[in-house]
Formats: C-alpha cells, structure tokens, sequence
C-alpha cells in the first residue's frame, strides 16, 4: 500500500515538476492546446457538429431506416 | 443522383473536408519523421555519451514538441464532420471505420501521448535508456496512429473484408486482416510514413542549412545534415519504391483514376510513361465530358505497359475503354455496371418493402442474397452505380489528376537528388562553401509539405465520384443539412487553422534563431 502510495506521489510529482519548470515555448504552446481543446470540444462539437443521426433519432432501427430510404429514394 | 440534392451543399461539404484534412496533414507528417530522427541522435548520444549529441537531440525535440503540439487534436474535426455532414456514409461503413479508429484510440494515442510527457519532462529523472525506450516509444506510437487512420481510408479506396447487411444498411466486417492487409493500405502505409520522414529529413537540413549560412552552430548543423542525409536519402529511395507500388495498385483496383493521372484517353498497347507533358483538350468527347491529349509530351515507350504488368506490350486500358467497355479487353462498359447497380439497389427496396409490410420470408430470402458471394461479386459491388446518371460521371478531374501525380513524381526525384548532394558535400568537406545549395535547402523546406498535400488531392479528388469506391458516390452520402451551416464552419476552421498555422510558424521561428541552449 505504501509503496503504491510512493509511486503515485512519485508520478504526480514527475508532471508537476514538469509543467512547473516548463520552459517559455512549452508554456506557450500548452496555452495554445488548451484555446483549440475547447473551441474543438466545446463550441465546434456541440454548436456545429452535432451527429446527425444521433441527434435526430433514438434506435439504430430509425437511424438504419433513415440511410436505408436515403439509399432507395431515388428519382 | 439523390432526390433534391443541392450541389452548393455537396461543394462546400466537400471543400470543409478538403480544407480540415489539408491543414490536418500540414502538422502530421514532421511528427512521424522528425520523431524518428530525435530518436536515431538520442540513440547515439546514449552509446557514446557525447554531450554534442545530447544538445542537439533537445533541440530537435524542442521543434518536435511545438508541431506534435499545435497539431494534436486538429484531426479530431474529420471525425465530427463525418457524422454531421456525411452522415449517410458513416453509418453505411459500420464497424469498418470504428475498429481501426478505435485501436488507434487506445493503444497508439495512449502510447504516443504517456511517453511524450517522459521525452519531455524525464532528462535527469529516468534513466539515459528509459528515456531513450520512451523517444522510440513517441515514434513508433505516431506512426502506429497513422496506420490506423490509412486502413480506414485505404477501405475507401478499395473496399474490401465485408458485408452488407440490408437489414441494418450498414457494412460488417468480416474479416480484420483482409482490412488490415488491403493491398492499398500496405502501400499507402508505407508511401505516407516514408514520406513523412522524408519531409522531417528536408526540415532538418533546410534549418541546419540556415545555421552553415549563419555560421552559427557548425558541428550541429553538419552532424545533422549528416543524419537527414542518411534518412532523408533512404527515405526518399523508399518513397519511389512505395509509390510505384501504389500506382500498380491503382492501375489494378482503380483502373479509371489510374486512366486519368496518366491523362491516357484511349487505351494502347506498348503505352508510354510521360516523364514530363502539357494537357490540353482534344476537343473528342466522351458524353458531355472532353478527352484530353498531349499538346508536348516526353516519354519513355512502352515502359508504362512494362510497370503496370510487367509485360512491354501490355495493353493499358484507357478512360474510354473504361467508360465505353472493350469487349475484346473484357472491360465492361459503365452502362452494364449502372444495371447491376440498380439490380441491387431495387432488390435493396424489395427487402425495405418486404419488411414494412411484414413478409418475413420474402424479407429472410432477400437477405440471404446479399450474403451471396455471386451478388455480392456480379451486383453489389457495383451499388454505387445505381446513383450515376451518365457513364461519365465516373471520370475524375484528368487534368487535376495528371498533374497532382506528375508534379508529385518529379519533386520525389528532387528530393533524392537534394539528399544525395548534401552526404556528397558534407564528406567532400565543401558544404558550407556551397551557398546555392545552401539556401536551396532552406526553400527546399516548403516542398515536401507541396507534395504531401498534392499526394494526399490524387488520392481523394482521383477518387471522384466516389466517396467509397463504386459503392457510394459523395452525392449520395452527403447530410441533407443546410449549406449556410457548412460555410459557416467552413470559414470558422479556415480562421482557426491559419491561426494555429501561423502560431506554429512563429514559435517555431523564433526557437529557431534562439538556436540550442548551451
């Protein structure tokens, strides 16, 4: 127990001495990351990028009957 | 095609896809190369302990960081566009998609992104070789990703290791290594990750280029330039070698993209290779669409026969053969595939009938057809004809075609031709008094990212009008949602990655003229 405890202590301290002695470009680019994480996750995915097919039907049954109609609707 | 179909919404869908994956692809390759080099000088830093060589694996993983960085997650937005704007095509691919996408999740992001946190924050607290195992890791992990993401698209180029269920009207894969093994994603793997450290080996020796030209970090610059030499010349020998590989396959699998990117309007025997030609239209027409020919052409007879069959007289069907059939070939025409097609289709209506009206048996016999290897082989794999209305509309752009693929080619003897002259002048001793070359390498840098993107719009645009070879035309996977919505996001992303882009060049830039730390 106490040596699983060490070793998550140990881990966490890796990343924390990590991005504390981060140099001005690793900075930089972290802030960057974040910004697009959440316009990509955020606002593209759930202002724009709604699945369609989820969105619109509840059973993969609707949702196969919706392609299938697609696929044999034609002129 | 499909009822109502607006074109200006199938346009845009198809330019937001274009934009996403072009700027997608503009930070991926320098991970998969330059990864591989970091790797190659940490490996010779731990076996002689030279300090020097400690330095400049740091530096190169400082450009390393700043790309893997800026790029990670941009490849995300194809998945969502999937959904939203294609959404017909992601639930007709099933569980082929899902699979690769989800090993690539687990095991090589997981890989790439644990051991990226060791390369970065472990110097001084793991040991020299577990920090090494965790740089070959990061390498290995990238392009462990990029496998999965090529056997996706390789399906699309030839779909193969399914079958489709009409009761789901999904595609189920029946067979991962015939997916996995799809002799398009063997070459198309290959192709693009030699390609990738083939653009991070001219990123290495364009900016150790720029420090001879400085005078500024000499021995760096040169043992770098020696180690891309290397790489980049094996590289660069390996991306011919693939890339012939996956033209054959083309030629076999693909034979009217093949048709078009060798601009070859009629079939022949004995057919040529062009090394170096101008299009212009030949004013003969197939249906609505003119032919082209050559207005100046240079090439080598009877070698485009010899490499495509290995047979000097062989005959190399061309777009009209293809389009028109050739009997004596055995090519069929379009119009027989658009009647298997519909066959197909139509029996596909049948067992949608079948079942709303609840005729079990006929709905339970329909279904068993299409788990018929005789349909599956005479029929479905032509469905996607059923949606083409004039036997032209199979030909891609010829002229887009042509010259992605030759401008491609060209830049790839270039590029043998910049590495090989750099080993040349480096053990020659003369390499910092050659400034033209110099400075040639730094430009250099650019094109390599020019025939990635133009590699990447044959494959995708070659394809055309398929979104999944012969079994379904873009028009007919398209979401039906409202075009304003896709330009809108079209500009949102057009704005977003020129940011990013921009942002990468910057700090990349300026860690650049800092140099390495001392």
């Amino acid at each position: 127990m106490t040596q699983l405890r060490d070793r998550l202590i140990g881990f966490t301290r890796f990343y924390y001495d990590g991005f504390r002695n981060m140099s001005t470009w690793g900075r930089q680019v972290w802030v960057i990351i974040l910004i697009k994480l959440f316009i990509i996750l955020v606002i593209l995915k759930f202002l724009f990028f709604r699945d369609f097919l989820n969105t619109r039907y509840q059973s993969d049954t609707e949702r196969s009957n919706f392609v299938l109609n697609q696929l044999t609707n034609t002129r | 095609m499909i009822e109502n179909l607006d074109l200006t919404l199938l346009d845009w869908s198809r330019a937001q896809f274009a934009l996403t994956a072009i700027y997608h692809w503009l930070f991926v390759p320098l991970t998969l190369g330059l990864s591989f080099i970091v790797a190659i000088m940490e490996t010779i830093y731990v076996r002689t302990g030279d300090e020097e060589w400690k330095r400049m694996t740091r530096f190169w993983m400082t450009l390393f960081g700043i790309n893997f960085a800026i790029g990670v997650a941009t490849g995300i937005i194809l998945e969502f566009e999937f959904g939203t704007n294609w959404s017909n095509y992601s639930w007709f691919v099933g569980d082929i998609f899902g699979a690769p996408l989800a090993i690539e999740g687990i095991l090589a992001f997981f890989l790439e992104s644990t051991f990226v946190a060791v390369m970065f924050f472990g110097w001084n607290k793991v040991s020299r070789r577990f920090h090494l195992v965790s740089t070959w890791l990061v390498a290995v992990g990238a392009n462990l990703s990029a496998l999965w993401i090529l056997v996706a698209n390789s399906w699309m180029q030839n779909p193969v290791g399914m079958v489709f269920n009409p009761d789901t009207a999904r595609n189920e894969m029946t067979s991962f290594w015939a997916l996995l093994f799809n002799p398009v994603a063997v070459g198309k793997f290959l192709h693009t990750i030699s390609s990738g450290f083939l653009l991070a080996s001219m990123f290495v020796l364009g900016i150790s280029s720029w420090y001879l030209l400085k005078k500024r970090e000499e021995q760096l610059a040169k043992r770098s330039i020696l180690i891309s030499g290397i790489f980049g010349l094996l590289s660069s020998l390996m991306v011919a070698y693939t890339g012939d590989m996956s033209t054959r396959t083309i030629a076999r699998v693909q034979p009217v993209k093949f048709a078009a990117l060798e601009a070859l309007s009629e079939g022949k025997q004995e057919a040529g290779l062009t090394i170096v030609g101008i299009l212009k239209d030949s004013g003969r027409k197939i249906g609505g669409r003119s032919l082209t020919e050559f207005s100046l052409k240079i090439e080598v007879p009877g070698l485009l026969s010899l490499m495509t069959s290995g047979d000097r007289d062989a005959f190399v069907p061309g777009i009209s053969d293809l389009v028109n059939g050739n009997e004596a070939r055995s090519i069929m025409p379009v119009t027989e595939k658009i009647l298997r097609g519909k066959e197909a289709k139509e029996l596909l209506s049948g067992y949608k009938a079948s079942k709303h009206e609840k005729m079990v048996q006929k709905a339970d016999s329909i279904s068993a057809v299409f788990r018929d290897p005789g349909f599956i082989s005479g029929n479905f794999r032509y469905f996607g004809y059923a949606f083409i209305d004039k036997p032209e509309d199979v030909v891609p752009n010829v002229k887009l075609a042509y010259y992605t693929f030759h401008v491609m080619v060209l830049l790839g003897f270039f590029f043998i031709i910049m590495f090989a002259l750099a080993l040349f002048y480096l053990f020659r001793g003369t390499i910092s008094a050659r400034k033209w070359f110099l400075w040639l390498a730094v430009w250099s840098i650019l094109l390599p990212y020019v025939s990635g993107e133009l590699g990447w719009a044959l494959a995708e645009a070659g394809r055309q009008p398929w979104i999944i070879q012969d079994l379904m035309p873009v028009g007919a996977a398209v979401t039906r949602i409202s075009p304003g919505s896709v330009i809108t996001t079209f500009i949102l992303f057009a704005v977003l990655f020129t940011v990013l882009l921009i942002s990468e060049i910057s700090i990349m830039v300026r860690q650049i003229k800092l140099g390495p730390k001392h």
